[in-house]
């Protein structure tokens, strides 16, 4: 439909949508006024996703499903993207700040040669055009932009926006739209996971719990990691921590590292320097734990103690493991 | 191999940033000016392709005002062989894709095999960029690089980009942009004697007639520019380890809603 609301689909890889999509398409429903089409690039869809993205809301689903899409390339992806967008003309393309989106999206708008919104915190009409909040300057200052023309592109930062509820029984409508896919210039040579920790990712989690050079040691962390198994959380850490050695650059949050919006941040020997706090400012509730009361991080804090991290870490373990158990 | 280095000049992330009259910009008067930090990534990742050739030239580009030039300098002094300043007022107002259109005019000229350019610039954080102007080229592009090496016949690169959950190791033929995260390398500092040969290096200003582009308006604009508003003040619980740890479970639970 022209006019449309899309929403990128973001997938597991295994065929199903990641719930930041439900963010995403919540938030196109909302902007629309009830319509938003999902648009999906796939190697391969599973049934059950296709329902999932109807159930949170897509009333379309453009599905491009083709083995020359995995892995995700830029150079293939954009172009299968922008024709799909040259015959539908929808009116505003959303997806989420993920590794493949924000690269692809932006692709997107330079072909199509129009303006593109990155990691934007909240969406709103005015009149009939679209402005995005975003975070910029380490978070310091929210810029408030507009598009001089749609198609509106723009990226969501997972955990800010509000999930789709699923409604069970709606049937996808999927369109199956021939697109030719280009060759790659780019070839997967190698594919290195990290070795599971069992606990979430990072970007995606909706409880973070972090330590910085307090921690005194990387021996230390496996404290936070017992916490976080309690409670489900993914371990972050400051750059002191990563620069120090004690745990990868993959797990840094802040300016030069992750910027995360969890609903729950806990932070433990980290002083909250703004480049720290430029990375999880966003997050709903902050907590804080550090000896030193005139640490910064308690002026962003909502709940702080001020004390050793090695005796409030298992005491607070030991704390949620009763909550949890009732 | 001739390698391209897009750079921003930014504020420092310590210095307090004003919004401006208009409310549409910052005041740019007190404000420290550094070389945006994955910049200085993607400037060290260039050196060291070099050295370990034995050959090629790293050149430094840079689109904006006059004190772009400090930047460039900068570059100049850590060892690249000469900078290119996009200087022309009628890039004052450049969104993303005006700059993408610059800098895409600024390779074909110079048409190096490989633009490493920073994954973001941390004032605006966009993060689109290297993206844009790939695309614009018809260039592949690989983001958040945590390790490059290049093949010894010089005609292609291998690199692993970070994504969630690993990392995905590419091999490309080049010309190919890439994107510098942070831990792809430790920039060094400037020497005295890199910073005295700096001065005897080029700087090439540019205006856009140059390029053969006429800067377009834009089409993403700030239309306003606002302090985040306050936090709600926290609360710092007291008594003794175990008490203030039931209190804050309490809190998150009861309070907060957050576990
Ligand atoms: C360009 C640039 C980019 C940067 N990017 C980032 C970034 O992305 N992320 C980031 O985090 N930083 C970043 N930094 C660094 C930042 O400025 C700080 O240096 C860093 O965040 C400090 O880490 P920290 O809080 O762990 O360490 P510190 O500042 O040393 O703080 C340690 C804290 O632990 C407390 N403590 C010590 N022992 C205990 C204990 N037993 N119990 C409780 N508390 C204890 C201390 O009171 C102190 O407050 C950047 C800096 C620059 C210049
Ligand atoms: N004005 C500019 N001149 C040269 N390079 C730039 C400029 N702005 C951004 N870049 C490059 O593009 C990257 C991403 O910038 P951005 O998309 O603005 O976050 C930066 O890290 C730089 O490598």
């Amino acid at each position: 439909m022209a006019n449309a609301f899309w929403c990128v689909v973001e997938d597991d890889r295994k065929g199903y949508p990641k719930k930041v999509t439900a963010e995403v398409l919540a938030e196109a429903r909302r902007l629309s006024g009830g319509t938003a089409e999902a648009v999906w690039l796939t190697d391969s869809a599973q049934p059950e996703g296709l329902m999932r993205l109807a159930e949170w809301g897509a009333t379309k689903i453009w599905l491009v499903e083709h083995a020359g899409l995995a892995p995700y390339r830029g150079e293939v992806w954009a172009p299968v993207l922008a024709t799909l967008v040259a015959a539908q003309a929808p009116k505003a393309i959303l997806g989420a700040v993920t590794s493949r989106q924000r690269e692809l999206l932006a692709r997107l708008a330079a072909r199509l040669g129009v303006g593109f919104a990155a990691d934007t915190v909240a969406l709103a009409m005015d009149g009939d055009t679209l402005v995005a909040t975003r975070p910029v300057y380490a978070g310091k200052l929210l810029s408030k932009v507009t598009w001089a023309k749609p198609p509106w592109v723009a990226t969501l930062r997972p955990n800010v926006f509000k999930p789709a509820e699923p409604v069970a029984g709606r049937e996808p409508v999927v369109e199956r739209p021939a697109v030719t896919v280009p060759d790659a210039m780019l070839k997967l040579v190698e594919r290195r996971e990290e070795v599971s920790t069992g606990l979430p990712e990072l970007s995606e989690a909706e409880l973070v719990v972090s330590g910085g050079r307090g921690m005194k040691g990387p021996e230390h962390f496996v404290i936070l990691e017992h916490l976080a198994s309690v409670i489900g959380a993914a371990v972050g850490a400051s750059r002191a921590a990563v620069d120090a050695g004690w745990r990868p650059h993959r797990f840094q949050i802040g300016q030069t590292g992750r910027t995360i919006s969890p609903k729950l941040y806990l932070g433990f020997g980290i002083s909250g320097a703004i480049q720290h706090l430029a990375g999880m400012r966003t997050s709903k509730i902050i907590v804080a734990v550090n000896k030193d009361p005139e640490a910064p991080i308690f002026k962003v804090a909502d709940y702080g103690i001020v004390g050793d991290l090695f005796e409030v870490v298992p005491a607070l373990t030991e704390e949620f493991k009763k909550l949890l158990a009732k | 191999m001739k390698i391209l280095v897009p750079i921003k000049q930014v504020p420092d992330t310590a210095t307090q940033v004003r919004v401006a009259a208009d409310a549409r910009a910052i005041e740019s008067a007190g404000i420290t000016w550094i070389i945006s930090p994955y910049d200085e990534f993607a400037v060290e990742e260039a050196l060291r392709i070099k050295e370990k050739r034995g050959q090629g030239e790293v050149v430094a580009v840079s689109l904006g005002p006059d004190r772009v030039k400090e930047a460039l300098r900068s570059c100049l002094a850590m060892g690249a062989d000469r900078a290119i300043h996009v200087n022309d007022p009628a890039f004052a107002d450049a969104d993303t894709l005006t700059t993408a259109r610059a800098l895409a005019a600024v390779i074909k000229q110079e048409a190096p095999q490989l633009a490493i350019f920073g994954r973001q610039a941390i004032d605006d954080d966009m993060g689109a960029l290297p993206a844009q102007v790939a695309e614009l080229l018809g260039w592949p592009s690989l983001y958040w690089i945590m390790e490059e090496a290049i093949a010894a016949d010089g005609a292609s690169i291998r690199a692993g980009r970070q994504v969630e959950g690993g990392l995905e190791v590419f091999e490309a033929s080049l010309p190919c942009v890439l994107a510098a995260q942070k831990g792809l390398n430790e920039p060094r500092y400037p020497t005295l004697k890199g910073i005295m040969g700096a001065k005897k290096k080029e700087i090439k200003d540019l205006k856009a007639a140059d390029l053969g582009i006429a800067p377009e308006p834009p089409q993403l604009s700030v239309a306003r520019l606002e302090s985040l508003p306050p936090r709600p003040p926290g609360r710092v619980i007291g008594g003794d380890v175990h008490e203030a740890v039931r209190e804050l479970v309490r809190a998150l639970r009861e309070e907060a809603k957050a576990i």
